[in-house]
């Protein structure tokens, strides 16, 4: 949108932001070869996934060698990176620019087939045939909380392990809160090597160690309770579970405090995703914080699917003044047919209350009272056939104009809000798009709102 | 009550609970996921696991509302049938309790779904149901199948004892007709997507379904007329038709004549997205399920909105 230099009066009060906070730049952090995984984190519903694919491609069109690790895409997001099967494994996504010699591969997560990689890696098979046809792993494995977060903090070790690519993109899970993905490997990891594991593993081992003996007095009390709670037999399931998995524990701390470690490490950039919503907004403020305490490099925040206008000098109240008085106008003129209200911008409330709002869906009573239809075509014959309804239109363009200057003004305060609590967060805005994105053009085009946001604002969405 | 995340349904719920509660009627609402989401909606502290009043209805109807925490459903469960005491802070020392509640296949959820059909039965002395509805604010679509059905889950795997029996009992409650699913959803298409997804599971698993409600419904503000007129029109004239109504010179250059292609950009964003949710609007039309819409409040959710909502709900026969 091509907008004249204005007057500094006269510069948008709505597009006059960031102020207290500082921007985040998309490309040099992206392009930083030291940047070697990117964790897209916020709550459900904010776009991450959409976020994460579109930072991948744009790392990869500006020559990095990207994977991007997706938890659980929108069918048309994962077809349009050409990673619709889900078999846990990178795949090449066609049809990118890789003039510059980056690539992108894409996958998605399926933490059943990875928890099984896992038993099948560390284990022979006879023991991992056990452990695969156990009850218990079977209904751990499918996905029981923290699992997924488990396994998604797994593969990420996993790839990044690999060395094959210069530059992670992940996804977290949609968690019933932001916050899972954190405390669940931890969780998981200390429940499958933890200290309850082996009272029900291997009650004798505890007995000699200093500070046990509370565990020993309590042990047979314990698996009594869980026996009679949980039932015998799944208890059973349970320990032979944890006997052939014995060998592997060692490795699940490890590799867990490893990822907690790779998450921490400096080539690691958190970005919260939100929306500029009361609520995504202040679970976004929860997981600066928590990320913060858990010593985690947080780059900054997306807030995605803001609202913009070219036209954010015309106020709501004005905009919602001349549609009434376009409406009312309409009606007054009626009986003479002819719309003189050009060149008449003093018409203001010059007409009857009982204006039809016709762009609001006005009430059948309404309508009623208003009698013989007045913006009934047939019965109007010296009005030019577009004239009435080009000024119905522009009466809801400019109704729908003040909806969008409600609706920015609703977003920036809610923006400001979080700046305040948090000024030391850099910020990138990306503007919302009417529909959903999938396709990598769709992608594309985030990925550059997603680095003007920070620098340079865009006129309109 | 169940939704994508994203789509509201702590407030439906919430709304639900309100018009269900009108003519004196008293409803429980339950928060099973440990967000404290009703809280901030009723504007109060947060919950305790507790039963308690937070809000009187139109008519004089009582809701009241329960977080339930796990860990110490569990505890209340073994004090129940144990009588396990302190033995139970022992447990929860160990790690037990957070064992059983977070990795213990189902056991979790087997404990919210137990609390909340245990209220659903719970009658008082006079032999009358203490509350006349109970509304849950279920976890996400994409897992409610799993948590309602979970009791399933753990029947098979626990295949004796207390659990299991528990697990037997839900089931019973939430396969009656006495209980319905109901769905959240945007007029978007993940959350549509999500919604038929949810449905076919939820029948499959022999769930009862109930209705889908379009949550943040847009003012329809241009029509197809409108829309169509978008695409042709002179903007010579609609920079006059603006002037007229006193923003400005229809000259080139002038107030007016600069405002219109915004304004034309915006209608147009406006098309785009009437046309998808009318796609949407048609894909909900084809899974024969009763579609009920609330409206965006333009100001934000608050506790009038509720209010608000929980009327449109009651206008539309939800009960």
């Amino acid at each position: 949108m091509s907008r004249r230099p204005e007057p500094a009066q006269d510069r948008d009060p709505v597009r006059e932001h960031l102020s207290p906070g500082r921007a985040l730049e998309i490309d040099p952090l992206i392009e930083n070869p030291d940047t070697r995984i990117v964790v897209c984190c916020g709550s459900g519903g904010v776009g991450k996934t959409t976020t994460a694919a579109a930072l991948g491609l744009r790392a990869a069109e500006r020559g990095r060698k990207v994977v991007v690790l997706t938890i659980d895409p929108a069918r048309r997001l994962a077809q349009s990176m050409g990673i619709d099967s889900l078999d846990n494994t990178p795949r090449r996504v066609k049809g990118i620019d890789d003039s510059a010699g980056g690539e992108l591969h894409a996958m998605m997560l399926d933490m059943k087939r990875t928890f099984d990689e896992i038993v099948e890696a560390h284990a022979d098979p006879e023991r991992a045939a056990a452990i695969l046809g156990n009850p218990f792993y079977q209904s751990l494995s499918a996905g029981f909380a923290g699992t997924q977060e488990y396994m998604a903090m797994e593969k990420l070790g996993q790839l990044r392990s690999r060395d094959e690519w210069d530059l992670i993109v992940v996804d977290t899970p949609p968690s019933r809160s932001a916050l899972d993905f954190l405390d669940a490997p931890k969780r998981l990891g200390s429940f499958l090597d933890g200290k309850l594991i082996r009272v029900l593993l291997a009650p004798a081992k505890m007995g000699g160690r200093a500070g046990m003996k509370f565990l020993n007095v309590g042990m047979s009390m314990m698996t009594g309770a869980l026996g009679k709670v949980l039932g015998g037999q799944l208890l059973r399931d349970v320990q032979t579970f944890v006997a052939a998995m014995d060998s592997m524990f060692g490795g699940f701390r490890t590799r867990a405090d490893a990822t907690y470690k790779l998450l921490q490490a400096p080539g690691t950039a958190f970005l919260v995703v939100a929306a500029p919503e009361r609520d995504a907004l202040r679970e976004a403020a929860y997981f600066v914080e928590r990320l913060a305490a858990e010593d985690m490099p947080l780059a900054g925040l997306v807030l995605n699917r803001v609202h913009g206008s070219g036209a954010v000098r015309l106020s709501a109240e004005r905009a919602l003044a001349a549609a009434e008085n376009l409406e009312d106008a309409r009606i007054v003129d009626q009986p003479d047919g002819k719309a003189g209200l050009r060149n008449s911008p003093d018409t203001y409330g010059s007409s009857e209350s009982s204006a039809r709002n016709v762009t609001d869906g006005g009430s059948p009573a309404t309508e009623d009272a208003e009698g013989a239809a007045p913006e009934d075509e047939p019965t109007d014959h010296t009005t030019p056939d577009g004239e009435r309804s080009v000024e119905r239109l522009t009466a809801g363009l400019l109704r729908l104009h003040a909806e969008r200057m409600q609706l920015l003004e609703r977003e920036r305060r809610t923006r400001d809000r979080f700046t305040a609590l948090h000024p030391e967060v850099a910020m990138t805005e990306v503007a919302a798009l009417p529909g959903d994105v999938h396709d990598l053009a769709g992608l594309r085009a985030i990925g550059e709102r997603l680095a003007a946001g920070g620098t340079e604002l865009p006129g309109t969405a | 009550m169940s939704g994508k995340g994203g789509t509201g349904k702590t407030t439906v719920a919430a709304a639900l609970a309100l018009a269900l509660a009108e003519e004196g009627k008293r409803t429980l609402l339950v928060e099973v996921e440990g967000r404290q989401g009703i809280a901030q909606l009723f504007e109060t502290q947060a919950l305790p696991y507790e039963e308690r009043k937070i809000a009187v209805a139109p008519g004089g109807g009582e809701v009241f509302a329960l977080a339930i925490d796990p860990e110490l459903a569990l505890l209340d469960y073994l004090q129940m049938f144990y009588k396990l005491g302190s033995a139970g802070r022992a447990l929860r020392k160990l790690g037990a309790i957070d064992f059983a509640t977070t990795i213990a296949p189902g056991v979790r959820d087997v404990l919210l779904t137990g609390k909340a059909c245990e209220a659903v039965r719970r009658k008082d002395r006079g032999g009358r149901f203490v509350y006349d509805y109970v509304v849950m604010d279920a976890p996400p679509t994409g897992r409610i199948t799993r948590f309602l059905n979970v009791n399933d889950e753990v029947a098979g795997l626990a295949k004796i004892g207390p659990i299991h029996n528990q697990a037997q009992a839900v089931m019973r409650v939430l396969k009656s007709p006495e209980t319905a699913v109901h769905l959240v959803t945007l007029l978007e298409e993940m959350p549509v997507q999500e919604t038929a997804d949810g449905i076919a599971e939820l029948r499959a698993a022999g769930l009862p379904v109930g209705r889908v409600i379009v949550n943040m419904v847009r003012p329809q503000v241009l029509d197809a007329a409108d829309l169509d007129l978008v695409g042709s029109v002179p903007r010579s004239a609609v920079a006059r038709t603006l002037s007229s109504a006193g923003l400005g010179g229809a000259r080139r250059g002038g107030h007016a004549e600069r405002l219109v292609g915004p304004l034309l950009a915006q209608a147009e964003e406006y098309a785009e997205r009437y046309a998808l949710e009318t796609e949407q609007r048609a894909v909900l039309a084809e899974l024969g399920v009763p579609l009920h819409e609330l409206p965006l409040l333009a100001e934000g959710m608050d506790l009038a909105g509720l209010y608000a909502l929980a009327r449109t709900l009651r206008g539309q026969g939800v009960s």
